[in-house]
């Protein structure tokens, strides 16, 4: 196909606009490869001269960091386990039982939700956990994401699950199976794949948080590292560079992780019924 | 096997009455269908059997003992879902081995008795796939095959071979006849499908908003429709119905309508009741293949311009225009169709002439 000239000074002109935005999002993300092996790192572009492990040679001295990781893992975790398993239950409750009010229920916590994570509800929640006597632990943390995410959580996999024919857990009951049998055996194996995004979403969420566990948190033995993080700076507020790309990059893997090992097992692909 | 009865059941969603006040006795080894358009209650009653909807109000009974309130999986029954519901995570051995599974039956054994079902199915090769890996009839007969791994009181199907194309459904059909002669086994079969209900029903129930209209054999049903709405919903193409006026002759009905008249009908005392009540007005009936080219001098005729005329090889369809709603079909059987002009005059028989009266309710003619 022959190009006429304004068309083709038009494709030179969006090709040259396309690079340069790809540019402006790559350039943070170079940075954030190349100036962990930097000992020399500031916040310019650099290519590592020469390449260094020092930089994590240093944050895996820092104790106080390593153990953030950690509290981090068991933070999220917890979390995870809790909101997985509660909101399947609930999703699959509100979805399948015949509770009048049941989609008021739904869109009332749904509306709550935002409010109940996020920094409005600070100071109820923070009287809460004292009054409770669980301040500075992680279970404390592990509670108030649970609440927070729990209907958001609910929502997605309530849809999810609206979207599978009930036939599934119908056959498996007229063929003699018990409601709990059909829920493990035939619902649950069908359902995962909404589980899982529910899972990556709540550990992504309770993994970046900063404000709840820095307001319900005390010593920091219990620190998770979007807290922790903030040991890299010195006195005077100004950053580490070097120390903080190297701990930010530690700190970005799990997440990275998990997306790939959740893509390369589940694929995110949702695989819903059977043709019919 | 088992027998069912429904005594009295009635289903109401919110203030829809989906099902209302059926009494219903299926035999021992009978095989019933329930026929009906959608939304006339025949699925809802079906899974009132199964357990998974249970009545407002009524009794069911499988095998004389009371199950209006059991749960499904304390019923011993077995169902062929319309989406066929298999597992998506299951292969077939694990899906067909289900019922056996929960029943505890330990995993060789079960695998071995899925296999002889499969076997008789011609699916046994394809046990080690998954669902999304066969085609529509092999799901079919997975599904099947589910439901015959363990001896059930009663096999329930909803709609089965609605997903297949005609000639996978013809196949599956004639293997179900092949398999309830078998078996002998009770079934309710639900469907939409005249054609299916007359061909496996030992008794067809006909349904219509909730109710059901007609209980009897398929060969009561074609001969003696109980309704305008079982004739017209039976038989393919359905039964000519035509308004007509009825003078009465000398111990003999004379009828007349647009570009139709018929005599030689025997005057009854049924015949007499339902003029007395509905007018002279009355509703004629005559299915497609009861009609015939009208040969020179022909009585009982009518007579229309040409609407359509379809070949289909061993018949044809010969289609009348007497308004939107009143067009007359006749099945040819001979090559009659190729002479017919743009007016055509069609003739039958007065023994094969249904009467309906006002309200739609079939009037017994002389003999019956």
């Amino acid at each position: 196909m022959k190009l006429t000239l304004p068309a083709y000074v038009g494709r030179i002109a969006f090709s040259a606009l396309a690079a340069l935005i790809g540019a402006i999002f790559a350039l943070p993300l170079i940075w954030f490869i190349f100036a962990p092996f930097n000992a020399r790192a500031e916040l310019g572009l650099a290519i590592p001269d020469p390449w260094t492990l020092s930089n994590f040679a240093t944050v895996f001295g820092n104790s106080y960091a390593v153990q953030a990781l950690w509290n981090s893992f068991i933070q999220a975790t917890g979390g995870v386990i809790l909101v997985g398993a509660a909101a399947t239950l609930a999703a699959y409750a509100l979805s399948r039982s015949s509770v009048p009010g049941k989609g008021a229920v739904t869109y009332t916590l749904l509306l709550f939700s935002s409010v109940v994570s996020g920094s409005a509800a600070m100071v109820p929640i923070f009287l809460i956990v004292s009054a409770m006597g669980i301040m500075d632990t992680h279970i404390a943390v592990i509670l108030t994401f649970a609440g927070g995410l729990l209907p958001t959580a609910m929502f997605i996999l309530r849809d999810f699950i609206d979207s599978i024919p009930k036939s599934y857990e119908e056959s498996a009951m007229v063929a003699g199976a018990s409601p709990v049998q059909a829920f493990f055996d035939v619902a649950l194996p069908v359902i995962r794949p909404g589980i899982v995004v529910v899972v990556v979403w709540a550990f992504v969420n309770i993994w970046g948080s900063f404000l709840i566990p820095f307001i319900l948190l005390r010593s920091s033995d219990n620190m998770p590292a979007s807290v922790a993080i903030y040991s890299f700076y010195s006195e005077a507020g100004t950053p580490i560079v070097t120390l903080l790309a190297a701990y930010a990059l530690i700190y970005s893997l799990p997440v990275v992780a998990l997306y790939l090992f959740v893509s390369w097992k589940f694929g995110f692909r949702f695989f819903g019924g059977i043709k019919a | 096997m088992a027998s069912v009865e429904f005594k009295n059941v009635s289903k109401s969603f919110n203030a829809f009455k989906a099902v209302s006040d059926v009494s219903l006795d299926i035999g021992d080894g009978e095989f019933v269908c329930l026929l009906g358009p959608s939304g006339c209650g025949k699925t809802t009653s079906l899974r009132m059997m199964a357990g998974l909807e249970t009545p407002t109000s009524g009794q069911i009974l499988i095998g004389g003992k009371e199950v209006t309130h059991l749960h499904p999986k304390d019923r011993n029954i077995a169902m062929v879902f319309q989406d066929y519901a298999l597992y998506p995570h299951m292969n077939l051995a694990d899906n067909m081995a289900y019922p056996l599974k929960v029943r505890g039956e330990p995993v060789q054994k079960r695998h071995a008795r899925a296999r002889e079902v499969a076997d008789v199915l011609k699916i046994g090769h394809l046990m080690d796939r998954l669902p999304s890996q066969i085609s529509g009839g092999q799901q079919q007969r997975t599904s099947l095959a589910r439901a015959l791994v363990y001896p059930a009181q009663v096999y329930l199907f909803d709609e089965p071979l609605s997903n297949l194309d005609a000639k996978l459904r013809l196949e599956a059909r004639g293997f179900l006849n092949h398999l309830q002669r078998d078996m002998g086994m009770t079934a309710v079969y639900v469907t939409h499908d005249q054609a299916e209900a007359m061909a496996l029903a030992t008794r067809i129930a006909v349904m219509d908003q909730g109710k059901i209209v007609q209980y009897a054999s398929p060969i009561e049903i074609y001969r003696r429709p109980a309704t305008t709405f079982v004739a017209n919903f039976v038989g393919n193409p359905p039964m000519n119905l035509v308004e007509v006026e009825c003078e009465q002759g000398e111990g003999q009905l004379l009828l007349k309508g647009e570009g139709l008249t018929m005599q030689g009908l025997p005057m009854t005392d049924a015949i007499g009741k339902a003029l007395a009540t509905s007018g002279k007005k009355l509703t004629l009936g005559v299915r497609p293949e009861h009609l015939a080219i009208a040969a020179a001098g022909a009585s009982n005729t009518v007579t229309a311009p040409l609407f359509a005329n379809e070949n289909m090889g061993p018949e044809s369809l010969v289609t009348l225009d007497r308004g939107e709603n009143a067009r007359i079909t006749a099945r040819i059987f001979t090559d009659d169709h190729l002479n017919v002009d743009k007016v055509v005059t069609l003739s039958f028989l007065a023994e094969h002439v249904h009467l309906f009266d006002g309200t739609g309710k079939r009037i017994p003619v002389a003999g019956e």
